[in-house]
């Protein structure tokens, strides 16, 4: 009966010592992993300022944000009518094009291939909008992923209009 | 480990030896008892440990000259190449050596599957081995991302986004790769602490992989188990160490061919060109040694079953000892394996090929067919093979094949041993 008593308690010691054990590791290791994550300098350089004045109609221009390409391009009413005309139901990853760009003559997007973080490249492929030359994907000129083994649309960064002339990106 | 009796013949030796084995341990080496019918299949093991420890030695070399920002990479390593003395020498060593070790690497491995030297009692030499590889394909990864040139640059990216085809937590992992949202030079840096350290990861495991080794002793071209020491063996040294010499020297020639007449021949042109995170190349490629890897990715019309793919062609190779059910262990004695085997071999080339190729069209298709195959080859043909082929008779000895089944007395009464 104590002998039993005795063993109990043993136990009851080890279990809580090795728990103990475990979160002081766990407590060590996170620092050592953690110092991986962006740190700050890198998340500080969230948001950027771009002239837009200069682009012509139908034409992009690509600036860098957080280390990856943005494309800002100024689409024509063809190009528009093209991306408005398409059924949900014919897309991968089923997104209107009114949700993506606000204002429809501006597409601006993250220039990063959902697939496997290529750039794509402008006016080509089969729907008129990017292709990426890495392994093949098409996007449309919403920059809906339209064909190949692109899970998800081109992103849409978070971005505003100051004026006129000038989009916050971030 | 049959040097256990050995005794030094100075009394310093002994007086150390009592301490610290080391003279037994060298003692075991020399007198390492070897199948004596080795062919040079065989001696790539040693051509391995050579390329091991060159890409060590110049390695650490071009650590002394080479900066690790994503500013100053580039330049870092045209300023080895123009200004340090023999710079260039070293670096082309360094880069073709990579091509060198996974030749000799991939001719071990093959080598393996065809005389079955993965199979019990070797399959922990052959696990440590695939671990090795794999680390193998991780350092010469990092490593090909520190020049930072356009390949560089583009390989990190696509690679290091593989990982964002895990559900849910994808995109933190990738993240947490970078150290950033993009490949940058946080991800240089770290890419390059690692490199260096995964050398020395390898070297100890390459300790290991040869314990393991010489555990039950190497595996010989008819696969059968040996009695050590005896009449089938010879020691290490002299007769393996000159054999293996005298490989490495034929295998250098080839070496010395890529390092002094064309040291860009397995490069890419693109790589010359500073790291542009604006700018993809327009056709990216792996490393050629990495192709069959990049065919079997791309075969897969779906990101993340694409990726589990990929990761599933090396993991079939780490459980192959237990997916080749033969009891006989060389190809010699087994004639639709070896058919099998050959075709095999055709497929991982195909496969090679297809990576290198654009994923479109008839290229596509092949690969996928190749890719297909590959698995069916490890998962239905080689469980199956185990069962349903007849083997050829196997030899009780190494000497019975050339004398024949005769009567001598020895070999009569080493057959009652075995059995």
């Amino acid at each position: 009966m104590s002998d039993q008593k005795k063993l109990k308690r043993r136990d009851f010691l080890f279990t809580a010592s090795y728990a103990i054990g475990a979160v002081g590791v766990g407590a060590v290791v996170w620092p050592l992993v953690d110092q991986m994550n962006p740190d700050k300098s890198v998340k500080a350089s969230a948001s950027i300022e771009v002239d837009v004045s200069s682009i012509e109609l139908g034409k992009s221009i690509t600036v860098l944000w957080r280390g990856k390409p943005v494309f800002i391009k100024r689409r024509t009413q063809q190009e528009i009518s093209e991306a408005r005309a398409v059924k949900l139901e014919d897309l991968k990853h089923p997104e209107k094009d009114e949700d993506r760009a606000k204002d429809p003559e501006w597409l601006i997007m993250v220039g990063v291939c959902t697939h496997l973080g290529c750039v794509p490249l402008g006016n080509k492929g089969e729907y008129n909008g990017w292709f990426c030359p890495c392994h093949g994907s098409h996007y449309d000129t919403s920059g809906r992923v339209r064909k190949g083994p692109a899970p998800k649309n081109l992103e849409i960064p978070k971005y505003e209009f100051i004026n006129n002339n000038t989009i916050k990106i971030g | 480990m049959s040097a256990h009796n050995y005794v030094p013949s100075s009394k310093l030796g002994k007086w150390f030896n009592d301490r610290l084995p080391l003279l037994s341990l060298s003692s075991h080496i020399r007198e390492y008892p070897t199948p004596k019918n080795l062919n040079y299949w065989w001696t790539f093991g040693g051509i391995l440990t050579f390329c091991l420890v060159a890409q060590i030695v110049t390695g650490v070399i071009l650590a002394m000259h080479y900066v690790a920002q994503a500013d100053l990479a580039f330049e870092s390593v045209e300023h080895i190449m123009r200004d340090v003395n023999y710079g260039w020498l070293i670096r082309y060593f360094h880069a073709n050596g990579s091509s060198m070790f996974f030749l000799a690497v991939y001719i071990h491995i093959f080598r393996s599957m065809y005389y079955g030297s993965h199979k019990s009692p070797r399959e922990v030499i052959w696990i440590i081995g695939m671990i090795i590889y794999f680390l193998m394909m991780m350092t010469a990864f990092m490593g090909y991302v520190l020049p930072w040139g356009q390949m560089s640059f583009w390989a990190a990216t696509v690679i290091t986004n593989l990982f964002s085809a895990v559900p849910f937590v994808g995109e933190s992992i990738t993240n947490w790769l970078w150290g950033g949202f993009a490949v940058g030079n946080p991800t240089l840096t770290r890419f390059y602490s690692l490199h260096y350290l995964l050398s020395f990861l390898i070297f100890g495991l390459v300790i290991l992989h040869i314990w393991a080794l010489h555990i039950p002793g190497n595996n010989n071209p008819i696969g059968i188990e040996l009695k050590k020491p005896s009449k089938d063996t010879v020691p290490f040294h002299p007769y393996i160490v000159i054999k293996d010499l005298f490989a490495l020297l034929i295998f250098l020639i080839l070496f010395a061919f890529f390092v002094f007449y064309s040291p860009n021949l397995l490069g890419h042109p693109d790589n010359y060109i500073e790291a542009n995170p604006m700018v993809t190349p327009n056709h990216i490629v792996p490393e050629w040694y990495l192709l069959p890897f990049y065919a079997i990715l791309r075969s897969v019309p779906d990101k993340l079953f694409g990726v589990i793919a990929m990761f599933a062609s090396v993991f079939v190779l780490v459980i192959l000892p237990w997916l080749d059910t033969s009891k006989v262990k060389s190809a010699i004695f087994r004639p639709l394996y070896k058919q099998f085997y050959w075709i095999l071999v055709l497929d991982v080339l195909i496969l090679g090929y297809m990576g290198a190729m654009p994923a479109e069209g008839t290229y596509l298709l092949i690969a996928r067919v190749a890719t297909t195959y590959y698995f069916v080859h490890f998962l239905v043909i080689l469980p199956v093979l185990g069962y349903k082929e007849k083997t050829l008779p196997v030899p009780l000895n190494i000497t019975e094949p050339v004398l024949g089944g005769s009567p001598n007395p020895d070999m009569v009464k080493k057959k009652e041993l075995y059995d």
